[in-house]
């Protein structure tokens, strides 16, 4: 589980989240949606430990990541995982190292598990005879189940994802959140996922945060979303002609 | 008051880059990575550089020597005591600080701008540490290797020079090169080489990890490190030189 409660985080003179509070459901996919420059970001990096709020608390399991001495923290994000906007892989590592990597940081496996468990994780995001390609000789799709499966490789507790289809095809973008999906029952993780694309958020989306110029509009599952009355929210989700149809058709 | 901050800034990742690795035997493998990268990448063109130069050292003090009643053999002497107290530690690495400087900050400030760094924080890896401290050990080890075959090259570029124009012959250059040499002055170079090391590695990765934005800043970044490691390498030199042979 984890409880956000009041965060503030500005830069200079710019408040980029105003006293947010929210709870993350456990096992679940949680979707945190909103325009660009909503505070999505920043919000998932307060959330990573990456940046540290003003304000406010971010607990996982009660403990407050906020105030967490920096060897407990370290601890706390072996379980997470996390899955940047463009991948983030690492350049100068072939895909398999890629993979790899956590696994030699933080596992007392042999070679041969190691290996094992990268194929393995590999294979589960649908990954096959790629190990020796790097970064720049794989397409955007593949690099976002790169990591993926670099994310997953130590069994997370916690799954973290940054706009995870964005610039996809949709064929390949919604695969990438069955995927999403799929994995967070499988390990029954906690998945918070940043996204303003509103097929995943009609896909996967079982428990949807909306926020807007910082703040917390709204807070629902993807069937509440078709009948919410919070004017901001259906500005957003009714932009597009398709969502309009599928409203009417609900209606 | 900008330069103080960034001074502090400094100390602080220095000292972050020095903290306990997560695992030692991979700190030891990127040693030797760095070592090929940043080191055995560099022996061509520091042979390149050192051989024409040390050739021109040579020329030019026989130049100047011209007509004069000085013995032909302080040709050699001049030109050992040229490279090895000035040109090979302080050019080379002066040159070292462009092509390496630039090269680490470019590469991590593309791993900044591009989430690696923030994908190995989240892991609980500390970027610090694990980026840079190879880089300044691999410096600090190879560098001195490095300048030690610029300083052999040098003179041999020296020699080469000197016998092919007929400025002076083989013994006498050999001669000169044996004359009054003084131990200490190559030690001095050596520590001059490992400080200079540690400055290039050291700043030019404080530059690169603290990018921030897009290409545009990764190039900034790059000049910047190339500029305050030259400076500082500068600075350094005759400080050194005061304390050590002033």
């Amino acid at each position: 589980m984890i409880e956000v409660r009041n965060i503030v985080k500005s830069f200079s003179e710019n408040i980029i989240l105003n006293d947010v509070s929210f709870d993350y459901v456990h096992g679940k996919t949680n979707l945190v949606i909103g325009q660009s420059g909503s505070g999505k970001t920043v919000l998932l990096k307060c959330l990573l430990g990456l940046y540290t709020p003003d304000s406010g608390s971010i607990s996982f399991n009660g403990s407050d990541i906020v105030v967490l001495p920096t060897n407990e923290l370290k601890s706390l994000r072996k379980q997470v995982g996390m899955v940047f906007q463009g991948g983030a892989l690492f350049d100068s590592l072939n895909v398999e190292q890629n993979v790899l990597f956590p696994l030699e940081m933080f596992s007392d496996m042999s070679r041969e598990e190691m290996l094992e468990r990268v194929n393995f994780c590999l294979k589960r995001v649908n990954l096959e005879n790629v190990n020796y390609l790097f970064p720049s000789e794989i397409s955007g799709g593949m690099k976002k189940r790169v990591a993926i499966a670099r994310a997953i490789v130590l069994n997370p507790k916690y799954l973290f994802c940054d706009e995870p289809n964005s610039g996809l095809d949709p064929y390949t973008a919604i695969l990438i959140d069955n995927l999403l999906q799929e994995l967070t029952h499988e390990y029954g993780m906690t998945t918070v996922i940043n996204t303003h694309d509103m097929n995943s958020v009609m896909e996967i989306g079982e428990n949807i945060l909306f926020i807007k110029d910082g703040r917390k509009i709204w807070q629902g599952t993807s069937q509440d979303i078709l009948i919410a009355s919070n004017q901001d929210l259906q500005n957003f989700v009714f932009s597009s002609e398709l969502f309009k149809t599928i409203k009417a058709k609900s209606i | 008051m900008g330069l103080i901050a960034s001074f502090g800034k400094y100390l602080l990742f220095i000292a972050e880059v020095f903290r306990k690795p997560e695992r030692r035997s991979v700190m030891y493998r990127l040693v030797v990575k760095e070592v090929f990268e940043l080191g055995l990448k560099s022996v061509l063109f520091v042979v390149f550089v050192s051989l024409f130069v040390g050739a021109v050292v040579t020329l030019q003090t026989a130049a100047n020597m011209e007509g004069s009643w000085m013995p032909r053999y302080l040709i050699g002497y001049a030109t050992r005591d040229a490279v090895i107290l000035e040109f090979s530690p302080t050019i080379i690495s002066l040159l070292l600080a462009g092509k390496i400087g630039s090269n680490i900050a470019s590469s991590l400030g593309t791993m900044r701008v591009t989430e690696q760094i923030d994908a190995l924080e989240v892991m609980g890896v500390n970027p610090a540490t694990y980026l840079v401290r190879p880089k300044i050990f691999a410096l600090i080890f190879f560098n001195p290797l490095l300048i030690c075959l610029s300083m052999f090259v040098g003179v041999i570029g020296g020699w080469a020079a000197g016998v092919l124009t007929g400025e002076c012959s083989s013994s006498e250059f050999i001669d000169g090169i044996q004359y009054d040499f003084i131990p200490f002055k190559a030690v001095y170079a050596l520590i001059k080489t490992v400080l200079f090391a540690f400055i290039i590695a050291s700043v030019s990765s404080f530059h690169g990890f603290y990018t921030q934005g897009g290409a545009l800043e990764v190039g900034r970044s790059s000049t910047r490190a190339v500029v305050f490691s030259s400076v500082l390498i500068i600075v350094t030199n005759y400080l050194l030189t005061q304390i050590l042979l002033g």
